[in-house]
This record gives C-alpha cells, sequence and structure tokens, in this order.
C-alpha cells in the first residue's frame, strides 16, 4: 500500500511513495524549476487546477511559515517531488511541508524521477494528469488512465472565481498614501499587495467577478489586474470590464493573467505554450533600457504579437510597444501602451519566489499614478 | 552592446605554481580565457611561470611567456608585446597583486595598458578590509564588528571591545593564509604578529567571533550593461571556522528558504556594484546566524576563484569563459548558453541535483603539523560528486577522495559516544566520518549539533544513510529492493558487500543479475526546461538515462582524481593531451574524473564528460553504458597517475581493453623481483637491495648491503614513507614511527635499498611503441639522490652530463622498455656514481615532468603517447609530424637550458604551539607545484626559476652558514665566491671557524639553544627581525637538529631564500652572479620553437 501513482494522460506512468493527503487528485501536470521557494509555490493561486512537479531535489527542508504564503492556502491540485524532507531546519519554520499538504487536502507523490517526467513534459507538452495512492493506487491502470483523459482540460478553463476574493476588502498602504489601486483578484498574491502598500498604494481587492462600475464605484487612481489560474480566453467578462477602463484612460497594470487580458482587450490573441514557464531563473529583456532582468515566471498562456516591437492595437487602443520579450523562446512578456496609462508584464516583479530585479515596476505605476495626477 | 574594438591584444596572467589555496582551478579558467579571447580574434600574451598547466601549452596563446611572475618582468613583457589591455581577474590572487604591482609601479600609465575584468579601484575596494567594509554598510547590509589593525598594540586594544575569540585575517592574502581565531592573548600575539608579516601592506582585521554560524557563498556574474546573474550558491556543511577551501560544500545552498535566499542575492549585486567590478566574476561570503538569520558579509574575491571553478563544474555554467567575454566587451544576452545553444547566459542556472565537494589533505605528508581545521586553507585538492540527492552526492565525493576510511564504514563495533562527540568538536580532516560513527554510536541529531554546529537538516541527511546501512545489515537476506535503496543514497558495492559480509565482485554480479544498473543524468544548467546538446552525465539510480547512442569508436580516459601531493595538475595535463589527440585522430573520446578543478573536467575538453569517482565500479558502470550506445576500443589508464593505473586490473578482468602498456607489464615493473629480472636480462645494475616485512628482517638487509640506506615501503606515490637511514638506531626509530600506519605488510614489504651517496640522479621520460624509443627529455637533478624527485630541482639538458652518459641512460631505458613491454610513456629514475650507472626504479605511465619535457623542448609526449596507445607507431608519428625527426636525447649547440623547481607548502602547516614545520626536503614528497626558469644557460635559468618560485635570490645582504661537518669542505667555495659578490657573511661558531680559516671574512653569530653562552641576538632572533637575506643550513646529527629546525622555521616564517644542500647552493652561485647583473630577458615559447627548429636545421 506504500504505493502511489502519477498517471499522464498519454499512458505514461510513474511510480513513487505517497506524500500529502492519500486518494487522488487530477490536474493539468506542469514543472517548476525554483530551486527556493516551494511554499511560495503551492499557494500561489496562479497553480490552482495544476499537479506541479519541482524539478529541484530536495523539497521541504525549510519547513513552511505563515510569513511566506502567497495566500491563504495551498492552490496546487497536486504536488510531485523527489525527495521529501523528513525533517525541518529554518529558525522561521512554524510547521513541516507533509502536514501542511495534508491540512489543505494537497495529494502528491514522492520518490519520482522528476527529471525524465520533466524532459517528457517538455517534449510532449504540459498535459492532465492524476496522483494515485492508497487503495487508489491499487485501482486497474487503464481505468486510472481513462479518468485522467476524462477530466477537465485546462485549455478554455476558467478558474478565477475559484481563487478570487468572495468579498472586496481594503489593504492600507504602509507609507505615506499616494493613491489608491483597485486590484481584481483573479488570484493575487500577497507580496503584491506588499509591494504596493509600502509604495504609499492604498488597495481595494475586488472579486474576480466584479463589473466595470464596481471597479469604478471604489473611486481607483489605478486599475490592477492580477496573476490567476486557467485560459485567458474564457475570461470574456474581465476583458470587458478591462476595455471600459482603458477607454476611460485610468492607469492600468496588469502582471501575469492580467497581461493576458490586457492583450485581449487591446485585440491580440492568447495562446497555450507546449510546456509554459514556471521558473524563477528566467530571462526577459526590458526594451526600454536594453537591460535583461533575471524574473519569476509561472505562465502556461502567453500573448501573441505578430510583429513589432511596436504595433497599432486592434481594438484601437493606439500603439502598444512589446516591451519585454523572454529571451529564452522571444515570447511576449510585457506589452507597455503608448497612447494610454497602461501596461502590464507576463511575469512575477513582486517575485515570491523569485529575484527581486523587477520590483521596479510597482515604481513605474507609482509613476504613472502620479503623473495622471498632475495632469489632471 | 557587442564587442570592443580597440581591444586587440591582451596580456593573460597566470596564478604560477600549484600552493595550496591557489591550484588548477586557476589553469582552467586561464585555459578557458585564453581560447575564449583567440576565438574572438584578440592576439593572447600569456605569462605564467607553471609548466605543467593546460593555458601554458603554445597552443593556447599567441605568444606564452613562462616566465617568473614579477612586476619586473611582466614589465619586460609588456614593453616588447605592447598588448592593449590586461586580464587579471583569472590568474587567482597572484595576478591580481601583480596587476596592482604594475599599477603602483606606473606599468600601466607608462605603456598606456589598460585593467580589464577588474579596474585598480574595485581590486582595492574589494580587498581592502576597511575599505570593503564600509562599503558593505552603505549597500545596506552589515559586517561582523572588526576593528582594522597595522600594529600589535592596536590588536591589543582592539579585542577588549570584540572579546575573544576573535577572528584575525590579513589584507590581501589568499587562501585565508595567516588568518585563524586567537581564544587568548598569546594566540593573538601569535597569529596577528604572522598576519601583519604575511599581509603585503601590513593589515589585518580583528573581528568578532561568528563561529558556528551557517557559511553561504554566491557566485555572481556582472556585464557592463550592469546586467547581474548569480551563477550558483553553495552552502558549507562545515560552519564558520573552518575554510571554505576546507569545507564540505554543497551546491545548491539547501537550508535556505526562498526569502533568505534573495536577501543574500540583494546584497551580493548590491556589493558587486558598490566595488564596482564591471565586468566579469567576483565571489561574496556569507554568515548566517541559524538562530535568528542575521546575515553578515565575510569577503568578496573580485575576480575568480576556487569556488568560482566549483560553481562553472557543478552548473554548467563556465564562469571563466563568460567573465573573458564580457571583459571584451560583450554582455551576458549577447552570449549563448554553451549548454543549450538556443538559450543566452543572461540567466541563472538552475539544479535537478546535488553537487557536493570534499577537501584532500596531506597531514600524513607533516606529520608535525597541526591538523585542526581554521580559516586558513591547508587542504592540497578536492573531490566533487553529483547526485540526484545530498545523501548520493555525499557519498560519491567521499569515495572519490580515494583514501581508505574517507568513506562512511560501519565495521566492528560502534565507537563510545561521549569520545566521538568530545571528538567532533573540533574540525579535522575526515570529521565527517567521525560525525557518522557517533550517530552510529547513539549520539542523537540535537547532541550533534550542539557539537558541530552542522545544519541539523545534514545530521539528518547521515542518520537516514546509517538507518539505511542498518536495514541491510540486519535483513534476513539481501534484495534487490534493499539494493536500490542503498543505491538512491550513495552506498558503493563495497559498502554493501562490507555490511553484509560478501564480497565487491559478489554483490556487483548479483546486482547485475537483477539488472540493477546506474543511469546516466546530464548537467544541462536549466533542470529538464531545454534539451541540453553538451553530454555532461553523472550518475543516480533511477528510471530514465541520458546517455546518446554514437556510431563513432570510442577511448575512454581515466583522470588522476583529487589533487594529492605527488599527483597533481601534471596528470590532468596528460589525460586533456590524450583526448585533444584521440579526439583529432577520429576518436570518440569518454573522459571520467571527478576533480573540479581541472580542465579535464571542462565539458569542452572531450566528446563526453562522466563526472563520477574514479572506483572501479564506477568506472566500470560508465563503460557499461558507454558499450550499451556504441563501441568502446579500450580504457587509457597510464595518464591519471596512481589512480588511474590502480584500476587497469580491475578493468582488464571485467573483459575490457586495456590501451597501451598491459596491467600484466605495469606489474613487471612494481614487483621487485620481476624488475630486477629484466634488469639482469638487460645487463643493468640496481642499487644492492632487499625486502623486509619486520625489523629483524630490515635490519639482517642492511647489514648486508651497507649504511646507508634508503626504505620505502612497495606500492605508494610521492614517497610516502620514503627516508634515508644511516645506521641501525634510525632504523629502529623508523619502524617505531610506522608501526601503526599500516603501510608495511606481507602483501606489500618494506623496500630496502643501498643509498648512493653524492650521486647524480636523472630521470627520463620515454615513449616506446615495441620497435622505437622516443626519448622525451632526460633531466638531471640538482639536489643530489635522496631528495624526491618531485621535489628536487632539475634540469633539462642536463648541464654536467656528458653525451656519452646520456647515450648510456637512453640505452638502459631501451633494455627497460622492452623488458617491462611498453606501450606508451615510460618514466625512469637512474642515479649516476663515480660513473656507474643504477636503476633506481621505473613507472610505465606518464610522469609528473611529461608537461616539463613539453613546455622545455617543445616535444607533445602526452599526445604521442596516447596515439602509440590506439596502435600508431613512432615512425608514423614521426613522418606525420607529431614528433620530431631527433629525441630529446639530443642537443643542438646553442639550446637554452630549462630549470624546474619545486614549491613547497611549508608556510602552511604550523604546529600545534604554532610554529612551522620543518623545511628539510628528504626522500618523501611534499611539494605542492612547480615552476620553469628557461633561459640561454644554466645560471640564469636557475635564477628564473628560484624567482619564479617566489624565492628570489637577493641583490646583496646577508648570508648566514651553518653547515653539518660533512658539508663544510663543499661550502668554502661557493661562500667565498659569495663574499667576493658582495655579499656579508654571517656563521655560527663551527662553521664560521672553518670559513676563516679560507681566509673568508665572517661575522659570528650565536646558536639560538645556545642560551648559556651566547650574547647578543641569536640566529633565529636575526632571521626573524629580517636582518638575514639568505639561509644556508644543511641538518646534521641529532645534537644540532633541533638549532636546525629552529633555523630554518624561522627562514621559512621570514620569507627568504634557503639551501639546504651544498648541491643547490653551488648550482646557485652563477645564478648570483645573474642577478646582480641586471633583470631577466625573456622569450616565449613560440619564440623557442623557432630558434629550435633553425638549431635542428643547422
Amino acid at each position: 500500500m506504500n504505493k502511489a501513482l502519477l498517471v499522464l494522460e498519454d499512458g505514461r506512468v510513474f511510480t513513487g511513495k505517497p506524500y500529502g493527503k492519500i486518494g487522488k487528485t487530477l490536474g493539468e501536470a506542469v514543472f517548476a524549476t525554483g530551486m527556493t521557494g516551494y511554499q511560495e509555490t503551492i499557494t500561489d493561486p496562479s497553480y490552482a487546477g495544476q499537479i506541479v512537479v519541482q524539478t529541484a531535489p530536495h523539497i521541504g527542508n525549510t519547513g513552511v511559515n505563515s510569513r511566506d504564503e502567497e495566500s491563504s492556502k495551498v492552490w496546487v491540485a497536486g504536488y510531485v517531488v523527489r525527495d521529501a524532507s523528513r525533517m525541518v531546519s529554518n529558525f522561521r519554520a512554524e510547521n513541516d511541508l507533509q502536514s501542511e499538504l495534508e491540512k489543505y487536502e494537497v495529494v502528491g507523490i514522492r520518490g519520482v524521477d522528476t527529471r525524465a517526467l520533466t524532459r517528457h513534459l517538455r517534449s510532449a507538452g504540459s498535459m492532465r494528469a492524476g496522483i494515485y495512492s492508497g487503495s487508489d493506487a491499487e485501482r486497474d491502470l487503464a481505468d486510472l488512465i481513462a479518468e485522467v483523459n476524462s477530466s477537465v482540460k485546462m485549455k478554455g478553463l476558467s478558474l478565477s472565481n475559484v481563487v478570487s476574493t468572495p468579498e472586496t476588502y481594503l489593504s492600507a498602504a504602509t507609507a505615506e498614501k499616494i493613491g489608491r489601486v483597485a486590484i481584481l483578484d483573479l488570484g493575487i498574491k500577497k507580496a503584491t499587495i506588499e509591494h504596493m502598500n509600502s509604495r504609499g498604494l492604498e488597495t481595494v481587492i475586488l472579486p474576480a467577478q466584479s463589473t466595470a462600475e464596481e471597479i469604478l464605484a471604489v473611486t481607483p487612481d489605478a486599475v490592477f489586474y492580477s496573476n490567476g489560474p486557467g485560459d485567458p480566453e474564457a475570461a470574456a467578462g474581465q476583458v470587458a470590464a478591462l476595455r471600459e477602463i482603458l477607454d476611460r484612460k485610468i492607469p492600468f497594470f496588469g502582471i501575469c493573467f492580467g497581461n493576458q487580458l490586457l492583450g485581449r482587450a487591446l485585440g491580440f490573441e492568447t495562446y497555450k505554450l507546449q510546456f509554459g514557464h514556471r521558473g524563477i531563473n528566467q530571462p526577459v529583456l526590458d526594451r526600454n533600457t536594453g537591460k535583461v532582468e533575471v524574473t519569476a515566471h509561472n505562465h502556461g498562456f502567453a500573448v501573441k504579437v505578430d510583429g513589432g516591437p511596436e504595433v497599432d492595437s486592434p481594438n484601437g487602443y493606439g500603439r502598444v510597444l512589446v516591451s519585454h520579450i523572454s529571451l529564452n523562446d522571444d515570447c511576449v512578456e510585457g506589452l507597455q501602451c503608448q497612447d494610454i496609462p497602461a501596461f502590464s508584464v507576463q511575469y512575477h516583479p513582486e517575485a515570491a519566489a523569485g529575484p527581486h530585479d523587477s520590483s521596479y515596476l510597482f515604481d513605474r505605476l507609482v509613476d504613472m499614478i502620479k503623473t495622471q495626477k498632475v495632469g489632471k | 552592446m557587442p564587442k570592443r574594438s580597440d581591444i586587440n591584444s591582451v596580456l593573460v596572467i597566470g596564478s604560477g605554481p600549484i600552493v595550496i589555496g591557489q591550484a588548477c582551478e586557476f589553469d582552467y579558467s586561464g585555459t578557458q580565457a585564453c581560447r575564449v579571447l583567440r576565438e574572438e580574434g584578440v592576439r593572447v600574451i600569456l605569462v605564467n611561470s607553471n609548466p605543467a598547466t593546460i593555458m601554458t601549452d603554445p597552443d593556447f596563446a599567441d605568444a606564452t611567456y613562462v616566465e617568473p611572475i614579477t612586476p619586473e618582468v611582466i614589465e619586460t613583457i609588456i614593453a616588447k608585446e605592447k598588448p592593449d589591455a590586461i586580464l587579471p581577474t583569472l590568474g587567482g590572487q597572484t595576478a591580481l597583486n601583480a596587476a596592482m604591482a604594475l599599477h603602483e609601479r606606473g606599468v600601466l600609465e607608462k605603456y598606456d595598458v589598460e585593467l580589464i575584468g577588474a579596474k585598480v579601484d574595485a581590486i582595492k575596494k574589494g580587498e581592502d578590509r576597511q575599505i570593503f567594509k564600509e562599503l558593505v554598510i552603505e549597500a545596506g547590509a552589515t559586517v561582523a564588528k572588526s576593528v582594522i589593525c597595522s600594529t600589535m598594540d592596536e590588536a591589543l586594544d582592539a579585542v577588549i571591545e570584540l572579546n575573544y575569540p576573535v577572528m584575525v585575517q590579513p589584507s590581501f592574502t589568499m587562501g585565508g593564509l595567516g588568518s585563524g581565531f586567537a581564544y587568548d592573548e598569546s594566540d593573538l600575539r601569535r597569529i596577528v604578529g604572522f598576519g601583519l608579516q604575511s599581509s603585503p601592506v601590513g593589515q589585518v582585521l580583528l573581528s568578532e567571533s561568528i563561529l558556528g554560524w551557517k557559511e553561504y557563498e554566491l557566485e555572481v556574474m556582472r556585464d557592463r550593461n550592469d546586467n547581474c546573474v548569480v551563477v550558483c550558491s553553495i552552502e558549507n556543511v562545515d560552519p564558520v571556522g573552518v575554510h571554505t577551501g576546507d569545507s564540505i560544500t554543497v551546491a545548491p545552498a539547501l537550508t535556505l528558504t526562498d526569502r533568505e535566499y534573495q536577501n543574500l542575492r540583494d546584497i551580493s549585486f548590491d556589493i558587486i556594484r558598490a566595488v564596482g567590478v564591471d565586468t566579469g566574476g567576483c565571489n561574496i561570503q556569507f554568515a548566517v546566524n541559524p538562530e535568528n538569520g542575521r546575515v553578515v558579509v565575510i569577503e568578496m574575491n573580485p575576480r575568480v576563484s576556487r569556488s568560482s571553478a566549483l560553481a562553472s563544474k557543478a552548473t554548467g555554467f563556465p564562469i571563466a569563459k563568460l567573465a573573458a567575454k564580457l571583459a571584451l566587451g560583450y554582455t551576458l544576452d549577447e552570449i549563448p548558453n554553451d549548454i543549450t545553444k538556443v538559450t543566452p547566459a543572461s540567466f541563472e542556472p538552475t539544479l535537478d541535483y546535488i553537487v557536493v565537494k570534499v577537501p584532500r589533505f596531506a597531514f600524513e605528508k607533516f606529520p608535525a603539523a597541526n591538523s585542526t581545521l581554521t580559516t586558513t586553507m591547508k587542504s592540497v585538492g578536492e573531490a566533487m560528486a553529483i547526485g540526484r540527492n545530498y545523501t548520493q552526492a555525499l557519498q560519491k565525493a567521499l569515495r572519490s577522495l580515494e583514501r581508505r576510511g574517507s568513506s562512511f564504514h560501519w565495521d566492528g563495533p560502534h565507537g563510545d559516544k561521549q569520545q566521538l562527540l568530545e571528538a567532533i568538536k573540533t574540525p579535522t580532516d575526515g570529521r565527517i566520518v567521525l560525525v557518522q560513527q557517533a550517530l552510529r554510536a547513539g549520539a542523537t541529531a540535537e547532541e550533534v549539533f550542539e557539537a558541530t554546529k552542522i545544519d541539523p537538516w545534514f545530521i539528518d541527511q547521515m542518520l537516514i544513510i546509517n538507518e539505511v546501512a542498518d536495514e541491510i545489515a540486519s535483513a534476513k537476506e539481501l534484495n534487490i529492493e534493499l539494493i536500490e535503496q542503498a543505491k538512491e543514497h550513495g552506498f558503493s558495492d563495497i559498502q554493501i558487500a562490507s555490511l553484509r559480509g560478501l564480497s565487491e565482485s559478489e554483490v556487483r554480479a548479483y546486482r547485475h543479475s537483477n539488472n540493477l544498473r546506474p543511469v546516466y543524468k546530464t548537467v544541462d544548467t536549466c533542470a529538464g526546461e531545454f534539451p541540453a546538446l553538451t553530454p555532461y552525465h553523472y550518475s543516480t539510480y533511477e528510471q530514465e538515462t541520458e546517455v546518446a547512442p554514437s556510431s563513432k569508436q570510442k577511448v575512454v580516459i581515466l583522470g588522476s582524481g583529487p589533487n594529492r601531493i605527488g599527483q597533481g595538475v601534471e596528470f590532468d595535463y596528460s589525460c586533456v593531451h590524450a583526448s585533444f589527440a584521440l579526439a583529432d585522430a577520429g576518436y570518440e573520446t569518454v573522459m571520467i574524473n571527478c576533480n573540479p578543478e581541472t580542465v579535464s573536467t571542462d565539458y569542452d575538453t572531450s566528446d563526453r564528460l562522466y563526472f563520477e569517482p574514479l572506483t572501479l565500479e564506477d568506472v566500470l558502470e560508465v563503460i557499461h553504458a558507454e558499450q550499451q550506445s556504441g563501441e568502446v576500443v579500450g580504457v587509457v589508464v597510464q595518464l591519471g597517475g596512481q589512480t588511474a593505473l590502480g584500476l587497469a586490473k580491475g578493468i582488464e578482468a571485467a573483459g575490457i581493453p586495456i590501451l597501451g602498456t598491459t596491467p600484466e607489464a605495469i606489474d613487471l615493473a612494481e614487483e621487485r623481483g620481476l624488475f630486477s629480472k629484466i634488469l639482469d636480462e638487460g645487463g643493468l645494475l640496481a642499487p644492492a637491495n632487499g625486502t623486509a616485512i619486520t625489523l629483524a628482517e630490515a635490519e639482517e638487509v642492511a647489514n648486508r648491503i651497507g649504511y646507508p640506506v634508503l626504505v620505502r615501503p612497495s606500492y605508494v606515490l610521492g614517497g610516502r614513507g620514503m627516508e634515508i637511514v644511516y645506521d641501525l638506531h634510525s632504523l629502529r626509530d623508523y619502524f617505531d614511527r610506522i608501526a601503526d600506519q599500516g603501510i608495511v605488510g606481507p602483501s606489500h614489504p618494506l623496500l630496502v635499498d643501498r643509498f648512493l651517496d653524492d650521486a647524480i640522479e636523472i630521470d627520463i621520460d620515454a615513449l616506446y611503441d615495441g620497435e622505437t624509443l622516443f626519448v622525451g627529455g632526460v633531466m638531471e637533478h640538482i639536489e643530489e639522490a635522496g631528495i624526491h624527485s618531485g621535489d628536487s630541482s632539475c634540469t633539462l639538458p642536463p648541464v654536467t652530463m656528458s653525451q656519452v652518459q646520456i647515450d648510456r641512460v637512453r640505452e638502459a631505458t631501451l633494455k627497460i622498455a622492452q623488458g617491462i613491454g611498453v606501450r606508451g610513456l615510460l618514466n625512469v629514475q637512474f642515479a649516476l656514481a663515480a660513473d656507474v650507472l643504477y636503476v633506481l626504479e621505473a613507472n610505465p605511465r606518464a610522469s609528473r615532468t611529461v608537461p616539463f619535457v613539453s613546455k622545455a623542448l617543445g616535444i607533445t609526449l602526452a599526445k604521442a603517447a596516447s596515439l602509440v596507445m590506439v596502435g600508431k607507431s613512432i615512425k608514423e608519428l614521426i613522418a606525420n609530424g607529431d614528433l620530431p625527426e631527433r629525441d630529446g636525447t639530443y642537443i643542438p649547440a646553442g639550446s637554452p637550458i630549462a630549470v624546474k623547481e619545486a614549491v613547497l607548502p611549508f608556510k602552511r602547516f604550523a604546529t600545534k604551539d604554532g610554529r612551522f614545520v620543518d623545511s628539510l626536503l628528504g626522500p618523501e614528497m611534499r611539494s605542492t607545484g612547480e615552476v620553469m626558469g628557461m633561459d640561454v644557460d644554466f645560471p640564469k635559468a636557475f635564477a628564473k626559476s628560484q624567482a619564479a618560485a617566489g624565492s628570489a635570490l637577493p641583490v646583496g645582504g646577508t648570508v648566514f652558514v651553518s653547515v653539518a661537518d660533512r658539508d663544510k669542505p663543499q661550502v668554502v667555495l661557493p661562500v667565498r665566491r659569495l663574499q667576493q659578490l658582495g655579499y656579508r657573511v654571517l656563521a655560527t661558531s663551527g662553521t664560521a671557524d672553518i670559513l676563516a680559516r679560507h681566509g673568508i671574512e665572517v661575522a659570528k653569530v650565536r646558536k639560538h639553544t645556545d642560551e648559556a653562552g651566547g650574547e647578543g641576538p641569536s640566529i633565529v632572533d636575526l632571521i626573524t627581525a629580517g636582518e638575514v637575506d639568505v639561509v644556508v643550513n644543511t641538518p646534521s646529527g641529532s645534537s644540532a637538529r633541533k638549532d636546525g629546525y629552529e633555523i630554518r622555521a624561522a627562514t621559512t616564517a621570514a620569507d627568504k631564500a634557503i639551501f639546504t644542500t651544498i648541491a643547490q647552493l653551488s648550482a646557485a652561485i652563477g645564478s648570483f652572479e645573474t642577478v646582480i647583473a641586471g633583470p631577466f630577458a625573456v622569450k616565449s615559447l613560440q619564440q623557442h620553437a623557432i630558434d629550435r627548429q633553425v638549431a635542428l636545421a643547422n
């Protein structure tokens, strides 16, 4: 019974040992390459619906603590590691990872040849998968493969409601107040709010389904669309709301999912990447400065912009600069509207986990708000 | 930002001889840099005094100067070559200090050469402790509370506030030389005293103790566009208090949360920007308080370092190569990642494996030395291993050390817990095994943490290993699941066998019959995110292997493992050359090695690289994996020193062909009886000899052949346990000392040889293909026989031997080569006494001197040897131009003289009471490296070799002479000449009387132990006070032994030239004349080659 299986939709099976909750789980198998920050990863709402494979072999060494969680719960649909630490060594640790996974009922698997799995996902693409442990691991394999194949696909899936706040709430500025930002919570991370608050921005966090009127009702100096899980194509409501905001020339900033929605609002398509970008070592070129940032990524979809670097918005919002690109695969990593006050990045300047190279983007938001205020 | 167009020629400064703290990692970085610069079309001028390096191969630079790395010599090179820029960041502290000296002498300004990689200002900021401290604080980080001191009184004042223990670090020294912890005032006086002296600026930093904190290093790169990346994080398993070079280290850091790690990353970038390292790599060290996370910056190196070599090997991100490109003006995003080819270098490598580095020490060579590990680096080498988890990597790394007892074991009953807990409080060589034994004896993780401050996570990993061992030992019967679990945690077949009372081969056979074999994963910089195009592999036990099939014939080359005294960069040189030559000949080359400092473990060197321990199990598995993917023609074992040679029999027994000399033939040379027969058949003489296992037998042999005798255990490298014994009393003393070392026994008896007094010792490196003998070179030792060949200086060509004698040596070598059946390299040592030639020993493998011969004569012996091993004849090689037409015994008129000098590490080793170990030379090798001096005649070449070795002959001053009675007649002439040259002569009474009777004006000085009779300062006082410039001291009988030791130890501490044999002194007399006459002339190896062509043609 001390066995667990990771079953992929293409029939490939990896054997390991149970980790976290005993039982079964289904989701999209993706790999994440960060060597630190597993706690931030599992509590990142963007990973909702996904079975995360950690390529770093030792996971759990430093336990978990309340300061490092990126939201109030563990979001990953399943967790795949090679070596789960059986003990915790860190002065800030409050709990161990195994207990944390059990507490949030996350089914995991350990002892897997994660490199073979990663190489498979890299070449075959991210795909649906299931983790089975306990009595579920004893079921007929054909049955398990069939179950994985009948599970829901990430393409076309909307998960914003699942991860978003049910109620609007306010998070006060922790420095001298400069303005107010309305945040549409599509899976917001704690670090993003902290970055804004510490720069004097009061934030009002709204549920994902909020309409443009509801957003505007909080009289924001800027609107922010957060990161989050799911297919941007399935977020027509949020895109429509965003267009109203852009029409009013209210400053806008988006991260990750927010970047994809800005892209769609401007009239660009989005598409699903083969295996996505999930890591904290990704080189991104800032075309405005010519400098390279090492950035944190977590995206399975991306905005498609043909031509460039500067193109016209198909929806008539003027010129749009592809301000940031991935140096690994030339994927669009940032959009900057030249004629309206709006910009976004595909990666994570809030960087939890990840390098702090891009935190200047929050300063840009502040500058944009200040400029706008002077303009008025 | 593309490459700068204003840099067309660059002077690269190497790191000189291998010394502790600065080893062949700088050959690796320098070689990379030279390659890159040439690829970029830059003319490369190189200066490095170390002939054993790959970078000094004439192929790697346009002008290669194997000359002393002194400001004077470099200025001469600059004047001649007029480089546009100097790259000083790839040659360790030596190069950085040389660059600073050039700046201070105004040379850079005078010749308008720019420093690239690091500016003078940045070097100062990074290395000057006070400036650095201010800058760290400015960057918002903290340093340990500290005070800069320039005098002893300042230090005594400072400690009032800082409290004991206090850490002492001299400014501008490398490898932590002179640093340490002072626990009380006497420690403080000693450490600060030495520190003030060893710091070129006479400064030490005293800091609050951070002993026991966690220690981390980040390897950082920056380009001129201010893009910064962290290449690798390294965590020290041994906490603060042990030099990072002596610590077990692991990459990536394993006990930091992202928040803590990113904080270190932020601080690193702030510092590299504040210091102003505009392009290139640097290394920043941190201490983190495990109780509250407080971070303290320990230091930074504004250059590539040992850690950056380790980081390069650990990640596949070639820091030195990138540093060279960045220095030319490229930015990181303009340089492709070598491994993936499609992604840029402006990223941070991510690992899906664990790397462990373990140090290798040589305390057995310095029995008097205190073996406690401190902040002064003492290790002589290191091994690195890669595994898919920490336990696997750790156990692989420990067995890579190739030392008995270096691996975890469960033999016999467990030890006493309290004793073990007490023992592990002090960091020593092999403490990790004691920790494992303490846990085995029932110590808890908490108890071990209290004793060692090793992070509990690492302790738990050792508990896991012990638990697995218990499971194996206690299982009713061994099953394959248990073995698989053990393999998961890095157990070797030997360990499993020992736990079950089986033999290694039984375990292996059982494992193979169950198809349990390792798979090979790839180091790819990106944790599998992108396909890797470079086959850089390591083993693990998992599902999928990544060894690609190949249609080419493959040759496996075994490297030489971790550097140690007696087996260092010279062997790597030969392995690398073989790899190049065999690749050129159309083979696919497969390198196996575990030494991260080397060029052989650069993924660029061979077609395939396996970073694996050099044990029979690991090597056989690699060969098996390669056989699955194509045809393996054979294995090259004769280039990787004793390490590779030792595996030959086992490999052959597994049915895999050994290329070149067969294992049976190798035995012929090692086994005394068989070898004697070969000598008899060839009509060759060996000194009278015998073998002994007991003292009684040894006494009997010694009586028969007559004293003095040379005793040495068989099957050892580097003269381990080798001594000259002058009488029965000493022989008994010798047996007492080796009694508990287990180096003499029935299977490895003691060899007892008649010692030839006053003989010349000769070394020859030759190549034999079964038909033709090709001599690389004949080397004459400067010291008489009895000094280990690795420690003695030698000249090539010989300076006192006649052509007839050289021809006799050649003839004898041919007979030995034929008798043994050599196919490949052969090194023979001879002694020439009263014109009788004796054979001392023969080694059918690459020797330490192969690279020296290659540099001195331009003969690429190792390349040719590898081709002979795959079946090429010497005639073919000559016809093809791979070898010159006439071999190294032919010395055309006007040939330059090359002198090899050994570099010794005495200054690194202090006794328990804090004094230096004795610097006497003997039959046991103790040098860590070598230099070459080459010039038109012997005196000039010898003077250069001394300058290159760091003990330049003074152009004037005081010579102190105190010699043994037997040496007194010979010392008169050289001392007279020194006096004529203007040196003042000082001697102790016995020697002074003799000199005075020969009309030499001499001042008497009292002996140090002569408290009763003497007045005024003793000789030791004078040396310590810096009033003596040259010391001539030969060891004498036991009564004067202590005095001799005091004198030599003081000389070592004062960094003055010392002669401990009259032969050395006599040889050096002409050299004193040379240094007085003026500065050295320089000539590149390339120019030497042209001159040689001309000479040979005439």
